[in-house]
């Protein structure tokens, strides 16, 4: 027996009150990241044990909104990973011009930067007046930011970078307007967006999409929960439709590997088969 | 706090039954895992999960330069896979790499950790989670902080602590910040690493 024993157990609790009280379940998120963050959160909540926040929370709605800031992890990039945004601008974009109106599902969309990479590069397509984006997440506090589109100006010299290597026609500064230290997103970029809360453990399936992108969300998640994921893409693809994932997470483990084929292996590129 | 192995002096070196190691390391690291991981013969038994402070890119070289000189089978983790007995892993660029509780690998974007993401006190604090006192750490060459915690954490769960002689480190930094904060079992010069990990899976196996 060692010492975290205890922990384990309360963090149980914390998690299980959470999801009865507030219904946000994170009972089947991979453990050791989830108990890092709670941790992190002790120390910032300056409570002693994990029994203490799930009293303070269970009782305190806006104590359990500020632990959700700690829960979901805000790390994004606009066009992370940009040999991925080039295969589907390459690969995908063809066969995406071929249907007369699109719908495209970000899920996970945290604080939108994923969302914007999206939609520039459906502009720059030509694809983006006839595409309904849902972009959607668990933490309004993410989801309200996605909305405003204003990024820290210290971070657009990276993006900058990722898009030209993303294979970028334009040049960034034409989709933003600098003020001070901010980068403030053409709001033409989303108006066909919809921002909404919506679970990937809780809720279904809310319309039928062409392609969507899911990237750096599931490795947050146990196998299970991730099949429960896949499940509900599957539901949501229409015939043929195309899945991205992040580019550490694959279908390779997972009861759904038969149901999608690999478009661009190397980019987490998947096709419905 | 021993500083030999194997002692001459000692007909039984007293090593604890441990199911993985875990190894830290950042600058002169490559040197120094390559010096240690040669030593290991093939068959070798125990799981090695192997956290080497890289560049932020999308793809690292670091599996495929390691396996084509070491004798047992290396690769970079991935995300939800089951730790295989007797494979060296190494944690990709970018994402944290941990132990769940059921002995599967996961991987994270969280914070970095002393300026590193993959960060050698989240792979160790989870491992120590996960395994409990079955588990031996081993600190390399390094020029910041990170391992530090994650090493005195092992050892706080009864798992066995190694360090490398800051004397002998290219960078000694990193085996000076977990001498610092924690005393371990161990304190050698590679080769004796090399020995101490042949020893350990000897007994485990």
């Amino acid at each position: 027996m060692h010492p975290e024993r205890d922990a384990d157990i309360e963090l149980r609790l914390l998690i299980e009150a959470i999801y009865l009280k507030y219904s946000y379940d994170f009972r089947d998120y991979s453990g050791a990241s989830v108990k890092r963050r709670v941790i992190h959160a002790l120390r910032q909540f300056e409570l002693k044990t994990i029994s203490a926040l799930q009293e303070r929370v269970l009782h305190d709605p806006s104590a359990f909104m500020q632990l959700l800031q700690f829960l979901t992890i805000p790390v994004s990039e606009m066009f992370r990973d940009p040999t991925h945004f080039l295969a589907i601008r390459e690969e995908v974009v063809p066969l995406l011009k071929t249907y007369p109106s699109l719908k495209v599902w970000i899920a996970g969309c945290s604080t939108g930067e994923e969302v914007y990479s999206m939609a520039i590069l459906l502009r720059e397509e030509g694809l983006l007046e006839r595409t309904i984006i849902y972009a959607t997440d668990i933490n309004p506090h993410s989801l309200e930011k996605a909305k405003q589109g204003i990024f820290s100006m210290e971070n657009i010299r990276g993006y900058n970078e990722n898009y030209l290597k993303a294979g970028g026609k334009r040049l960034f500064s034409e989709y933003y307007t600098a003020a001070y230290d901010y980068a403030i997103f053409d709001k033409t970029l989303r108006e066909n967006v919809t921002f909404a809360d919506h679970s990937l453990a809780t809720d279904s399936v809310f319309s039928e999409t062409q392609l969507i992108s899911c990237r750096n969300v599931l490795i947050y998640f146990n196998k299970k929960l991730q099949d429960r994921a896949f499940g509900l893409f599957h539901e949501s693809l229409c015939h043929r439709g195309f899945l991205v994932l992040g580019s550490k997470e694959t279908l390779d483990f997972s009861g759904y590997k038969n149901q999608f084929e690999p478009l661009v292996k190397q980019e987490r590129i998947y096709r419905k088969s | 706090m021993r500083t030999i192995f194997p002692d001459p002096s000692s007909e039984h070196p007293a090593l604890p039954v441990v199911d993985a190691i875990v190894v830290g390391a950042s600058a002169g690291g490559v040197e120094a895992l390559l010096k240690i991981y040669r030593t290991l013969p093939r068959g070798f038994r125990l799981p090695i999960l192997t956290v080497l402070h890289v560049p932020d890119q999308r793809r690292s070289h670091l599996a495929e330069v390691f396996a084509q000189t070491l004798k047992i089978p290396v690769k970079e983790a991935d995300d939800k896979e089951t730790i295989v007995p007797g494979t060296l892993y190494f944690a990709g660029p970018s994402y944290h790499l941990s132990v769940e509780n059921d002995f599967s690998l996961s991987l994270s974007q969280e914070e970095r950790v002393f300026h590193s993401r993959p960060s050698i006190d989240v792979l160790f604090e989870s491992a120590a989670d996960a395994y409990g006192e079955r588990l031996a750490g081993v600190l390399l060459t390094g020029a910041n902080n990170d391992g530090a915690r994650g090493i005195a954490r092992i050892s706080e769960y009864g798992g066995l602590t190694v360090v490398q002689d800051p004397a002998q480190a290219l960078a000694r930094t990193m085996p000076d910040a977990a001498l610092a904060l924690h005393t371990p079992d161990f304190l050698l010069p590679l080769p004796d690493i090399g020995l101490l990990l042949v020893e350990l899976e000897r007994i485990a196996c």
